[in-house]
């Protein structure tokens, strides 16, 4: 009987000492009691994506932030997989945590977020005609601006400079350019000996990826941009149907049979590889394949997307920072994103991070032109980038895309025709945001 | 009389014992579990600040005409069906392996829990990128270097395989689990039964069907409700693999999608309720047999 | 002969199955990102690189999860092993009313979709002041381990027979120095097993442990390799990941290691012929 009891309490006290350890340790202001955080409100917290080289810049920003005005800052890291970090800012959010103070947003997530973050307008009134026009916009729900733009994404060609040359081809102008030129190089590279070679590679998992690639297909061809901007489902037309079935025919016979699994990583690392002559990707790759130790080194050019008859689609993406609204010192954090989003430190970003700017005017700044040579195509890029519709369908805008990605991938994968599937998904979008 | 109150200073005495794990349970657990079915008569939004109105069944009636989730069910089913069935055979060879004595045993126990000790997270996507048709190192072996196949296969891209693959890859990283547990059953057999056996003469066939596989049937049986549990709600693997596309939804990947993607809390808790209720079926089925097999040994 | 060829060549099939994943994380963990997704494959890193090693313990968080991970695991393990095998003492040798609705009610607390119940796990947490703490994780933990090893342990106390006992209370012994002196030491196998099971559960949580911790301070170790982020955005750190993959289970096998003597005593050892 004894020794049981006696294990009870050893049980008991490790659950105890676990207790006391924990509870009162300096850093747990704000998560413990209310009243020692008050008296130390000089701490702002900010949950991002730990990018490393972004990451070492953001701490450099912090510390010169501290030095100037005493209040410190600590740099959370979220998780990378963006749903996993939506999950996570939900449920802090909805508990109305005063944790963190600033959180990176998708550019997709303002209207889902929307009514847990602070309104930015005031704070910069001055500065918001500098950033690019349509993130803005994007970043604006009922009038309230609630994220300032950090940095900017947008969906790019990338094509092996050496195999154009090497079969006399330029860079393809338009979606058919791309699809003759890919087979030509893909057919020529089979012939000389390489069995597994591809002629281009996309996003095609089902997943937000695959909502950028198709909406770049579709608005390109003429066939909108899944819901109009008055609200209204655009998504089941000829056109958009004819841009969906090209792709689904280019599965297994320019694209590898696989490419309906690939995330950004799959395809950027089978072109890196030098097996693939184009690639759909973000601007993030061309480091990378541009690195001493890329089997394509110095063999990589990038363009803007081909165009169709609807013209040039660039999915938009990027990063947004926001202020919360259960933040204890909204002010201090206010600031710190104005710090981060200022010219200076999207400038450094730029050379040091290599992570593309908010604000057009850096575009042309000749430095920033000598670290990523790409720059200048990019400003052309930016001012056409065609947004998902996440403005007009606001909180619902992952049911709409989820709905989008599932149809098309179910063409993708010769499960449904683009009719059928297309119209299935008007249906469901129809019901999502109850416009009949 | 005396026994009377024996019994009642033993009840009393279990109940004792049987405390500290209920407080900390319902401390726990039971506001989470009362939340979810309450949470499902309304359509409360998931971190929304604006007022839940109380729906009655409304959830429930929508789910039941729901298509999404009914083709989930169904993965789901089969999913588990067939990986459940496949672990326990492989498990119990497995377990059988490491009780018999040989060199190097200690070496290969440890190495067999492996796949259960790597983290769900980075063994799906390890997995994700060995599959990976073009690069993958699954078709290296069975394509390029050992010629067992002609071409290389998108293992994940087809509807029917790619269900298959997550199957595999299942049955990879639980097998041991299932393995231990029965290892530990094992050990509970007294070796005496045996020895009875082998001087009447049994094979070693023979005392497999007769001692082994009768003395394990309660520890199969607890392996088989928790495995059926974990597998009826199986989450990491499909969404890191497929994200549920190409006829691998399950309901915990459709049941995620509702609550966190589209954040509809009502919705997505009936569901939670209706997968709950799904498990319980199972659990129940299994119980009555398990009560069977102890009135049939007691008599 | 031939039986003992084909005996070591099954032994060699469940050894591949289970490791070669393993091996190839391994492999990964030693070669540079351009060697890891080559086709046709390099199967032997040669000559390794131990970038990827250097990356996973240059970071700070990594290396803080290890030590939280290690705390809360070992907790998890041993609270939820004390408080089981005392209830399912109880429950297995017991007459007491209501035992079977417990073991169902006990059950039936674990049959949820996990992420349906995260949000409230979060409410009772912060309620219980543990918001952002090891102790939070343990606690929410319980409701994970706690089903299981009450379950495993009672069907195994079931099982094992009950001569002992009996003749332990014949000599004198109050039932929980029977329990402690008598069932505890038969029951190794069983309390390794479902030790080393509800460890290693506690050890890759991850759902509970995301959305239950703000800071390092409390964070796990699956919480801090979803944050293995690369040089640029989209970007996976595989090298890193693998590392990572390779130093978080390696501490396992090496407990198993040390435990798996235990996992075969108990009963062969002879005690019930004593």
């Amino acid at each position: 009987m004894q020794s049981a009891i006696r294990w009870m309490w050893v049980a008991l006290g490790c659950m105890t000492g676990l207790w006391g350890c924990s509870s009162p340790a300096p850093e747990s202001a704000a998560s413990g009691s209310g009243a020692s955080a008050r008296s130390r409100p000089e701490i702002i917290r900010i949950n991002v994506d730990p990018i490393a080289r972004n990451l070492a810049l953001t701490e450099q920003l912090a510390a010169e932030f501290t030095s100037a005005t005493g209040t410190r800052i600590e740099i959370i890291k979220g998780p990378t997989d963006a749903t996993e970090r939506l999950s996570q800012y939900l449920q802090y959010l909805g508990a109305h945590s005063p944790d963190i103070d600033i959180y990176q947003i998708d550019v997709i997530w303002p209207g889902v977020l929307a009514e847990h973050l602070v309104d930015l307008a005031g704070a910069f009134d001055q500065e918001r005609a500098e950033f690019f026009e349509p993130i803005v916009r994007n970043n604006t729900v009922d009038g309230r601006l609630v994220g300032i733009p950090w940095f900017a994404d947008a969906g790019v060609l990338y094509y092996r400079t050496d195999l154009l040359e090497k079969y006399g081809l330029s860079v393809p102008k338009t979606w058919d350019e791309l699809g003759a030129a890919a087979r030509t190089i893909q057919e020529g590279e089979r012939a000389a000996g390489t069995a597994d070679f591809w002629g281009f590679v996309f996003q095609g998992k089902a997943y937000e990826g695959l909502t950028c690639n198709a909406l770049e297909w579709i608005a390109s061809s003429g066939g909108g941009t899944i819901v109009d901007a008055d609200g209204g489902v655009s998504v089941n037309n000829e056109a958009a149907a004819r841009a969906v079935s090209r792709m689904a025919g280019w599965v297994g016979t320019i694209a590898p049979p696989g490419v309906t699994t690939y995330q950004e990583e799959e395809a950027r690392q089978l072109f890196q590889s030098g097996r693939v002559a184009f690639m759909r990707n973000w601007p993030y790759a061309y480091a990378l394949t541009h690195s001493q130790d890329s089997p394509v080194h110095g063999k990589v050019g990038l363009a803007a997307l081909p165009a169709g008859p609807g013209g040039r689609a660039s999915a938009l993406g990027g990063w947004q920072l926001a202020v919360s609204k259960y933040s204890r010192n909204p002010e201090a954090a206010t600031e710190f994103v104005r710090l981060l989003t200022s010219r200076e430190a999207q400038k450094r970003r730029a050379l040091e991070a290599s992570l593309l700017p908010s604000r057009p005017a850096l575009y042309d700044d000749p430095e920033i032109a000598t670290a990523i040579p790409f720059i200048p195509q990019m400003k052309e890029i930016f001012l056409n980038a065609t947004p998902r519709p996440s403005a007009q369908t606001g909180a619902r805008y992952n049911e709409v895309s989820t709905e989008f990605f599932q149809a098309v991938h179910r063409v993708l994968t010769g499960e449904q025709p683009p009719d059928v599937s297309l119209a299935a998904a008007e249906r469901a979008l129809k019901e999502v945001l109850g416009r009949p | 009389m005396r026994r009377l109150s024996l019994e009642a200073r033993q009840s009393r005495l279990g109940w004792i014992l049987v405390s500290p794990a209920l407080v900390l349970l319902i401390l726990v657990g039971a506001y989470p579990l009362g939340q979810t079915f309450y949470v499902s008569l309304t359509d409360a939004r998931l971190a929304s600040g604006r007022p839940a109105n109380f729906v009655g069944l409304a959830n429930y009636t929508r789910l039941a005409a729901d298509p999404g989730f009914q083709a989930s069910v169904a993965n789901t089913v089969l999913f588990t069906v067939t990986s459940v069935i496949v672990e326990i055979v492989l498990g119990l060879a497995m377990a059988l392996v490491v009780n018999s004595r040989f060199r190097g045993r200690g070496v290969l126990r440890a190495a067999m829990l492996i796949p259960w000790a790597l983290p769900t997270v980075v063994s799906a996507k390890m997995w994700n990128y060995m599959l990976v048709d073009t690069y993958g190192v699954v078709n290296d072996l069975l394509v390029t270097r050992s010629g067992l196949l002609e071409t290389k296969v998108a293992w994940l891209a087809e509807p029917g395989l790619a269900l298959a693959s997550i199957i595999a890859v299942d049955v990879w990283k639980t097998t041991p689990f299932v393995a231990l547990m029965l290892l530990a059953g094992l050990q509970v057999i007294p070796p005496a039964l045996y020895e009875a056996a082998s001087v009447d003469g049994a094979s070693r066939l023979q005392q497999f069907w007769r001692i082994t596989l009768p003395m394990l049937r309660p520890v199969i049986l607890v392996t088989l409700i928790f495995r059926t549990l974990d597998a009826l709600r199986v989450f990491d693997v499909i969404w890191v693999m497929t994200r549920g596309q190409s006829g691998t939804e399950s309901m915990a990947t459709y049941n995620f999608r509702q609550l966190i993607d589209f954040q509809k809390l009502g919705y997505g808790s009936a569901v939670s309720v209706a997968i709950f209720a799904l498990i319980a079926l199972f659990v129940a089925a299994y119980l009555v047999v398990l009560r069977r097999w102890r009135e049939a040994e007691m008599s | 002969m031939i039986r003992r060829v084909l005996f070591a060549l099954l032994l060699a099939a469940i050894a591949v199955y289970t490791v070669f994943p393993f091996y190839w994380a391994l492999v990964g963990s030693f070669q540079s990102e351009s060697r890891i997704f080559a086709s046709p494959a390099y199967y032997v890193p040669a000559p390794p690189v131990l970038d990827s090693y250097r990356q996973v313990f240059s970071n700070a968080t990594f290396v803080r999860a290890l030590g939280n991970s290690v705390v809360v695991a070992c907790a998890t393990t041993l609270l939820a092993l004390a408080a089981g095998s005392l209830a399912a003492y109880a429950l297995a040798r017991y007459r007491m009313r209501g035992r079977e609705a417990t073991l169902t009610v006990i059950l039936a607390l674990t049959m949820f979709p996990q992420i349906s119940v995260v949000g409230a796990v979060h409410t009772v947490v912060t309620r219980l002041g543990l918001h952002n703490t090891l102790a939070g994780l343990v606690v929410s933990y319980m409701l994970i381990t706690l089903p299981f090893t009450v379950w495993v342990l009672t069907n195994f106390f079931r099982s094992l027979p009950r001569e002992l006992e009996e003749s332990a209370y014949v000599d004198g012994a109050t039932p929980l120095q029977t329990f402690w002196r008598v069932l505890m030491p038969l029951s190794a196998p069983g309390l390794v097993t479902t030790g080393l099971l509800t460890f290693i559960s506690a050890w890759n949580e991850y759902l509970f442990a995301l959305s239950l911790t703000v800071t390092d301070r409390a964070r796990t170790v699956p919480v801090a390799l979803a944050n293995f982020a690369g040089a640029s955005a989209h970007q996976t750190p595989w090298g890193a990941i693998m590392a990572a993959s390779v130093v978080v289970t390696l501490p396992l096998v090496i407990l198993v290691l040390v435990f798996q003597r235990r996992l075969v005593e108990g009963l062969t050892a002879g005690a019930l012929k004593g």
